[in-house]
This record gives structure tokens, C-alpha cells and sequence, in this order.
């Protein structure tokens, strides 16, 4: 006897775990390749899984096989040629002939490099694990979207709380005057016979008592039809949308001078995007503007500010006069929610940061939501640091933070994303 | 396929879409056939599932249940990727060895396939599995199941209690010497659930005890005298590396000498798999294409459904020639059913040919000579008892003579009459385990030094090792937890230290 069993609907994802060992292995590799991603995605970008490739050699299970070399001797099918004792040239490029160990490998994979999909919660995670985030926030900004309901006209079903009573009122109003109506003209054509009628026969006429029953008839008809039916029903009805459809803008500030490297770049990087993922949580559109300076500052698209490099002195002045000038002229119409987030090595002319935190103070905290600075540098704090050091505590709105390494990031964001919650 | 038809049958339904009524009713047809011609199978539980656990199936070798290891999960990503691209089509069956035996059918197979797939795997391997006699000594199908799942279980009681990447980096070692697990000429023990698990802490305390004993080469008087007589140790060469180092290897814990003795267990249940693929797999497409046949013959197929049939059967069995882009080698599908076939026109039809290669079976009644062959050989001495000139024809097999000392290939032997006996030699040598894998055996233990572990590759035909011989060499050492040196035998004698790879391990206190 033979049994049957139907397991599609058993568990699915019986390789998951070793999915999750697999990923964890190769951590470093795909860590390579988030950070890969990141440096070249714009920052919007972060709704997408990534591909992930590993060299194969890294991925190997070597095992005792032959090597190449030695005497083999081998059967092929479909001799279209040869005779016993022929000698024939080496096939170019070693097919065929070789090592007879099928070394090409079944499925043809062959010595590709062995290249797999992140999905989007992954590359997240991954994302999120170099920058050291807590679980709470990881959860928080990685969920889609969040949406609240919201008034859409009216339906015909829906749960009794929802019935909108003068809708369903008016439902019923009209069709009590459309179903009624041609027995109020009868109503009305009758009344008239029976005033005619009354003026040259008694009130006990048969033909008088004959209209009034008709008429009787007709009041009861009308009468009979129901004040209101579940058919004038209308109820609230209320769908998801998305949640707020505010705005925001965020600036990006940074010091492209000579002395920012490719690696703090990156930091910065991340940092920009770890602000633009936060804000993403709460706005629903949001634009944003780059400008990097060094002597002098630029407005520029997202590929010239990370890659492209300058050399010289550092003015951070001139960023911030340019942040003012933008926001005045374009963002300060009250529908615009401003984050400011500016990346240094913290190396700036020493006259000039005073006057940054005099900028700062006076033309832009009173605009702006937030504005965050980070200093990546290995050593002592520079001197734009300890002149933005006297804002803290007389703006609250102000964050700033020495960066060394990656998990350093998130701090400045602690305060920003308190506030939040709240 | 029989001109005649006996009876006209009212022909099953042959939809597009299988339903569950409908397997069951070509089941019991084939059923019905299979017995009539003396098929002995185990008896047949088909389980439907869906590509995506078709893949999980795939990437954990087949097995319904296996343990964890991040290499399944490797093999997964790579099995997804080359699907969703399209560049491989998932096999329409998995068949495991057991009993009873399980045989996956795909959802989105046509109802011609899942008959297909009924007669060829639940009817021709199981028969295999059950009758051929490697299959007989290395597994035992009443208890692969149960032992899996003891395997899973156990590594997940190792993981937590030391650690997944402590048991990861064990199975890594382990898995690089699963090809190496196995004694080739020995009888293994039967596998028993019950017996594995009664004797695992007896094995486990037993042998650590003995492990002590044999390394204890502390100073003292005892040890001195034993010093003095030139022990050899092993006394003789051993090739099954895994096993003893399950038994020997000085610093392992007693829960990885089990773990190293279950990756062993898995190993060699594949090894029947390994050597009797042209057999197996022909045996089976040989089966799928009488029975289905026979049914249509009776009448019980529709047109629709042999069209069908025949179009996905000659896709199996189609054998490129040496020169087109899409060889790989014999098609092993091909080849035993070419084979099978020819044994059975031998014994209804011989030729003079016949009679003279083959006087035994020449006339013979086919299913006893069927029987037999299938019981008793493996594919290298199927091949060279049964391979016939009209195969080798067939095929218009050659051989090609490649020497790295000489300039150029050389054909050593073609489909004639010098050449049949030649040719079916060398492709039986092809299928011999024991000269395709590299011939490795456990030297020497240097007792009295170092406690390093020698191995010795004999050389066979001036064949190397391959290049990452000195990676999996670093897995011995692991195990071992001494320094391993590997060395090369050559056919002339001359013997050369090839790698080696030092490790001084001292054990951890537990």
C-alpha cells in the first residue's frame, strides 16, 4: 500500500537556519560588500536588498581530489575521426582532455565567484550592526511604513458604529419621495375627482364613497413604505493611508578639504544616510541639499559630494553662509521641517570658527529642527570643536560628536530620536 | 514498445494538472506491473512538496532531515540562484534510501511526470536500493531516518553546550575528509538508533581512556621499556582516515569523537551512491520506460500522455558527443540504460557476437539475469562484465591516452574489434573509486616524538594531489591537534614530504 502524504504546506523555510550560519560565516565578506554598497548608493537608497559576492576560493570545502598531471586515460562518446594509435593536439584551454575529474562541475557554476541576494531587512541589519544601534531603533527604522486611517466618503456596508446617520437619513428620505410619488399623484388626481364630484353629489354618493375608499387605499399604500430600510444604510468609510505627508529638508555639510580622507568620507557617509533613514521615519517627502566646501562653498548633486575631491585650506563659514542663503530663499515658507547635518575633520582657519558659531547661533538653530555635528578625526578635538562645544546647552536643538570609529555615530542621534518618541 | 495491443482499455486521464485521486490510481497500476514483472521494493511513501522545499531538499543532500551547517546553507543560495535564473531545471525527484522509501514529487510536475517520476524512482531505484548488495552492506534503510535525526539532535545539544562555532569548525574538519571516511574492502556495522544510543556514553568513556593509555608517554619506567622495541603505529596503513582519527586522534573530547564518527556514518551512506550511478540511475530510467510502456501497451495510456513521456524520457537519456559544447562527460542516465537494455536484447535475441562475449547470459531468462546483475555488481564491474561491443558502438566510445611527459594525446583504443576489450577496461577504470580518488593512507604516528601524524599518497599513474590537498591537510591538523605532514609514494619508489602543517595544541581543561 502506498502512502500519500502532501507536505507543501509543511514548514517552509527548513534552510533558514542554515541561511542565518551561512550569513554569519561569511560576515566579513558581506560586511565588505554592505559597506561596498553604501559608498556607492545614493544615501535615499536604502530600500533595496544588495548582491552580495564572495570570492569562491574563500567559499571552498577542499577535499583530497587529483590534481592536474600525471597519465589518464579516459572514454568519450560520438568518435566522429579516429583511429587507435592516432595522436592528437592538445585542446586549447584544457576541455575535455584533462583531468578527468569533471572538474568543470555539474551544474556549470564552474570558478565563478559565488555571488548571492541580501534582502532589504538584511542589508539593513547589516547596515545597522556596524553602527552599533539598539534593537528598539533598528526595529523602529527599518519598518516601512506606518500608516493611520483616515475619512474617505461613505460606503454602503460597514459595522453599525460606523453608520453615518444623516447620510443613511437621506438615503431614506429619497427613496420614500421616489417610491411614493406615483401614488401621490393618483393621490392627488383622485382627491381632485372626489372635490369635483362633492360639489354636485351628496357625501353619500356611492361614486363618493368609491373615491374615498380609493383614496384610503392609496394613504395606506403610501403609509406602507418603510421609514427606513437597510438599503439607505451608509456607513463612515475610513482607509489606511500613510502617515504624515509632511515635509522636510535636510543639509548635508561637508568639508571636502584636503585633509578628509576617503575613509572619514565614508564615516560621513553614513552618518548622512543614518539621518536621512531617521527622517524618512517621520516625513514622508524629503529633499535634500548638498553642499561641501573648503575654502569656499559649493551646491552640488550627490555624486560630487562624495566623490569628488578638492585640496586646500578649510573656511567652514562659507558652508554655513550658503546653508543660511538656501534656507532663506527656499525652505523658510513654513513647510519645511530643516535638519542640518554637517561632517568635519575639524580642521578649519582658526579665526573663522567663531564667527561659524556665531552663524550658527543667530541664522540657523533658530530654523532649523536639528543640527548635528560630527568631527571625524583620530585625535584631539580641533578648534571648530571647542568653539560649537559653547553651544551645547543654550540650544537644544544642537548635537554634536566626536567620531573615531563607526559605533560613535549613533550617539548624536540619541537626543534627536528621544525627542521623538515623546 | 510492443505493436500489439492486447486489450483496449478505457485509457486513465492524463490532465495537465495531477490530482491526488489520480496519483493514487496510476500508483496502483504501475504498482500492479512492477509486480508482474518481480520488482522487491521497500515499500513506496510519496510525499508532494514544492520547488522551494525541493531546493531544501537539494542543499541538505537529499535528506529529510539533516543537521545544521552553514554548507547547506551555501549550497541553498547556489541551487536558488541558478533556478530563479533559469540556468537548471530542479530535478523532478528526490529518492531516499530508506523504509520505507520516500520519493518527493514536485508540485508543479504534469501528471506525465509524476508517473514518470512514480515509475522511476519509487519502483526502479527502490528495487535498487533494496536488491543491490553495496546498498545492502553500507546502509541500512530501517534506520537512516531515525539515526539523522539522533545526528541532528546530538549536534544541537553540542552546539548549545559548547558552542556553534566550536561545532562548526569540528564539521568543517570533518566534511573535508567525509570522501576519506570509509574502508573500502571492509564490512561496516550496521546502523541502529537504538545501539547508537546506548553505547554512545559507554563508546565515548571507553575510548578516551583508551586514547590516555596510548599517549601516555609521560617519563616514566613503563613508558622506557615499551621505548626501547620500534613500535609501528598503526601496525598496518589505514585508509580510513576519519575513523581513525574517531579513535586515535590524542586531544579530541569524547562528544567530538562522536560528531567525527557521525559525519562518518553520513559519509559513507552515500558511498553505495558514489559507485553505482550508471548502474542505479540506468536501472531506474530502464524501469520508468517498461513500465510506462507496458501500461500503454494494456491501454491504459493516452496518446497525449506517451507523447509527453517519450519527449521527457529521451531528454534523460541523451548522450552529446565528445565534440559538442554541451558534453560533460557519459551521461550515466544514458549509458546504463543502454546498458540494461542491450543485457536484456542479449538474452532474447542473441547475436553470434553475443554468444561469443557473452555465453552466460546469451538465451537466458532476462529477469533472472536482470536480477542478478543488479544484486551483485557495482558500476565498475558492471561495465566490465556487461558492456558490449553494440553499446560501445553505439556510443562510438574511444579512449584517449593523456600523458603529461608526452606532447601530444594519443588515442589508445576505438569501437573496433582490437579495441572493445581495451575500451570497456579503461571505462571501467573510470568507475573505479579506488583509482578516480586519490589513493590516502594513515602512515605512521611518531609515538615517541613528536606525535606527529604521517600520510601517504600513493601515487597511481604519476597523478598529484590537488592544490587544496595543504587546505584540507589544515583540517587534519585540527583534528589531530599535532603537527601532519603529508607524503607522496611515487610508482618508483622515491617517497617525498609534500606538506606539512604544524600545530601544537594543548588541551583545554573542561
Amino acid at each position: 500500500m502506498v502512502r500519500i502524504i502532501d507536505r507543501r504546506f509543511d514548514s517552509k523555510n527548513k534552510s533558514a537556519v542554515n541561511r542565518q550560519r551561512f550569513m554569519r560565516r561569511f560576515k566579513n565578506q558581506i560586511r565588505e560588500a554592505v559597506a561596498d554598497a553604501i559608498s556607492g548608493r545614493s544615501i535615499k537608497d536604502l530600500d533595496n536588498g544588495e548582491s552580495v559576492t564572495i570570492p569562491s576560493k574563500d567559499l571552498s570545502e577542499p577535499q583530497f581530489h587529483h590534481g592536474r598531471g600525471g597519465i589518464w586515460e579516459n572514454v568519450f562518446t560520438g568518435n566522429d575521426q579516429f583511429s587507435s594509435g592516432d595522436q592528437i593536439n592538445r585542446p586549447q584551454g584544457g576541455g575535455g582532455g584533462g583531468t578527468g575529474k569533471g572538474k568543470a562541475s555539474k551544474d556549470g557554476e564552474g570558478e565563478d565567484d559565488f555571488v548571492f541576494n541580501l534582502s532589504r531587512e538584511e542589508f539593513l541589519d547589516v547596515f545597522f550592526d556596524d553602527l552599533a544601534l539598539p534593537n528598539l531603533v533598528k526595529t523602529q527604522l527599518a519598518r516601512i511604513h506606518e500608516y493611520k486611517s483616515q475619512r474617505a466618503g461613505f460606503t454602503n456596508d460597514g459595522t453599525p458604529a460606523n453608520i453615518n446617520v444623516v447620510r443613511s437619513l437621506r438615503g431614506a428620505l429619497g427613496r420614500r419621495l421616489a417610491l411614493g410619488s406615483p401614488y401621490r399623484g393618483q393621490l392627488r388626481e383622485l382627491q381632485q375627482q372626489l372635490e369635483e364630484l362633492l360639489e354636485t353629489r351628496p357625501e353619500d354618493d356611492p361614486e363618493v364613497l368609491r373615491l374615498k375608499e380609493e383614496i384610503g387605499i392609496l394613504r395606506a399604500k403610501i403609509e406602507a413604505i418603510p421609514f427606513i430600510d437597510t438599503f439607505d444604510l451608509r456607513y463612515n468609510n475610513r482607509i489606511k493611508v500613510p502617515k504624515p505627508t509632511t515635509q522636510a529638508v535636510m543639509f548635508c555639510i561637508m568639508d571636502v578639504s584636503g585633509s578628509m580622507d576617503e575613509d572619514k568620507k565614508a564615516t560621513a557617509k553614513r552618518f548622512f544616510m543614518l539621518l536621512y533613514l531617521f527622517l524618512t521615519r517621520t516625513y514622508e517627502h524629503i529633499e535634500v541639499v548638498f553642499i561641501r566646501h573648503h575654502t569656499i562653498a559649493k551646491e552640488v548633486n550627490e555624486e560630487d559630494f562624495f566623490h569628488s575631491r578638492e585640496s586646500g585650506g578649510t573656511v567652514v563659514s562659507s558652508a554655513l553662509e550658503m546653508m543660511k542663503d538656501i534656507l532663506h530663499a527656499r525652505y523658510l515658507n513654513g513647510a519645511w521641517n530643516v535638519y542640518g547635518a554637517q561632517a568635519s575633520d575639524g580642521d578649519n582657519w582658526e579665526n573663522d570658527s567663531p564667527h561659524c558659531r556665531e552663524l550658527l547661533a543667530d541664522t540657523i538653530l533658530p530654523f532649523v529642527q536639528y543640527f548635528a555635528y560630527i568631527e571625524i578625526t583620530p585625535g584631539e578635538p580641533q578648534n571648530l570643536w571647542r568653539e560649537y562645544e559653547k553651544l551645547i546647552g543654550t540650544h537644544a536643538n544642537f548635537a554634536m560628536q566626536h567620531i573615531e570609529g563607526l559605533p560613535d555615530i549613533y550617539p548624536v542621534f540619541r537626543e534627536l530620536f528621544k525627542k521623538k518618541l515623546v | 514498445m510492443s505493436a500489439k495491443r492486447q486489450k483496449r482499455k478505457q485509457p486513465l486521464p492524463a490532465p495537465g494538472e495531477w490530482t491526488f485521486e489520480l496519483i493514487e490510481a496510476y500508483h496502483a497500476e504501475i504498482d500492479r506491473v512492477a509486480r508482474n514483472y518481480g520488482l522487491d521494493t521497500y515499500p513506496t511513501q510519496i510525499e508532494l512538496i514544492t520547488s522551494e522545499q525541493m531546493m531544501d531538499a537539494y542543499s541538505s543532500v537529499g535528506m529529510p532531515v539533516n543537521y545544521h551547517h552553514w554548507s547547506f546553507g551555501k549550497s541553498f543560495l547556489q541551487t536558488e540562484k541558478s533556478y530563479r535564473r533559469g540556468q537548471m531545471g530542479l530535478a523532478y525527484e528526490i529518492v531516499i534510501n530508506s523504509n520505507p522509501c520516500i520519493a518527493y514529487l514536485m508540485e508543479e510536475n504534469t501528471m506525465t511526470m509524476q508517473a514518470l517520476v512514480i515509475a522511476h524512482a519509487a519502483y526502479g531505484h527502490n528495487s535498487f536500493f533494496k536488491g543491490n548488495y553495496l546498498f545492502k552492506q553500507w546502509t541500512n534503510a530501517d534506520a537512516i531516518i531515525d539515526y539523522l535525526i539522533f545526528a541532528r539532535n546530538y549536534l544541537t545539544e553540542c552546539e548549545e553546550r559548547y558552542g556553534e562555532e566550536e561545532v562548526e569548525l569540528l564539521l568543517d574538519s570533518c566534511h573535508a575528509l567525509m570522501n576519506v571516511g570509509v574502508d573500502r574492502y571492509k564490512r561496516p556495522e550496521k546502523l541502529s538508533l537504538n545501539k547508537e544510543l546506548t553505547r554512545q556514553r559507554e563508546r565515548a568513556e571507553y575510548l578516551q581512556s583508551q586514547v590516555n593509555d596510548l599517549w601516555r608517554t609521560l617519563p616514566t619506567a613503563h613508558v622506557k621499556t615499551q621505548a626501547v622495541e620500534e613500535r609501528r603505529f598503526p601496525s598496518e596503513p589505514q585508509e580510513n582516515l576519519l575513523y581513525f582519527i574517531e579513535k586515535n586522534a590524542p586531544l579530541l573530547e569524547p562528544w567530538q569523537r562522536e560528531v567525527v564518527r557521525i559525519v562518518r556514518k553520513v559519509g559513507q551512506y552515500f558511498f553505495p551512491q558514489r559507485q553505482t550511478q550508471v548502474m542505479n540511475e540506468g536501472w531506474a530510467t530502464y524501469w520508468h520506460y517498461t513500465l510506462i510502456n507496458t501500461l500503454y501497451d494494456e491501454g491504459l495510456l493516452a496518446d497525449n500522455f506517451m507523447l509527453e513521456f517519450l519527449h521527457s524520457h529521451t531528454n534523460v537519456v541523451y548522450q552529446p558527443s565528445y565534440n559538442e559544447p554541451w558534453y560533460h562527460g557519459l551521461n550515466p542516465y544514458a549509458l546504463g540504460f543502454a546498458m540494461w537494455q542491450d543485457i536484456r536484447r542479449i538474452c532474447e535475441n542473441p547475436t553470434d557476437e553475443d554468444r561469443y562475449w557473452f555465453p552466460d547470459i546469451a538465451g537466458s531468462d532476462w529477469r533472472e539475469t536482470f536480477d542478478f546483475a543488479m544484486r551483485n555488481f557495482k558500476d565498475e564491474s558492471f561495465i566490465a562484465q556487461f558492456l558490449s561491443p553494440k553499446v560501445m558502438r553505439d556510443f562510438r566510445l574511444f579512449a584517449i591516452l593523456d600523458d603529461d611527459k608526452e606532447s601530444k594525446l594519443k588515442v589508445s583504443a576505438i569501437h573496433d574489434e582490437e579495441g572493445y576489450r581495451r575500451v570497456r577496461e579503461i571505462l571501467s577504470d573510470n568507475y573505479n573509486l579506488g583509482s578516480r580518488e586519490p589513493n590516502l593512507q594513515v602512515w605512521n604516528v611518531d609515538l615517541r616524538g613528536d606525535r606527529s601524524l604521517t600520510l601517504r599518497h600513493q601515487a597511481y599513474q604519476r597523478r598529484p594531489l590537488s592544490g587544496d590537498a595543504d587546505e584540507v591537510l589544515k583540517h587534519v591538523a585540527r583534528l589531530w591537534g599535532f603537527a601532519v605532514r603529508m607524503e607522496v609514494a611515487r610508482e618508483d619508489g622515491s617517497v617525498e614530504v609534500l606538506h606539512e602543517c604544524r600545530q601544537e595544541r594543548r588541551k583545554t581543561d573542561t
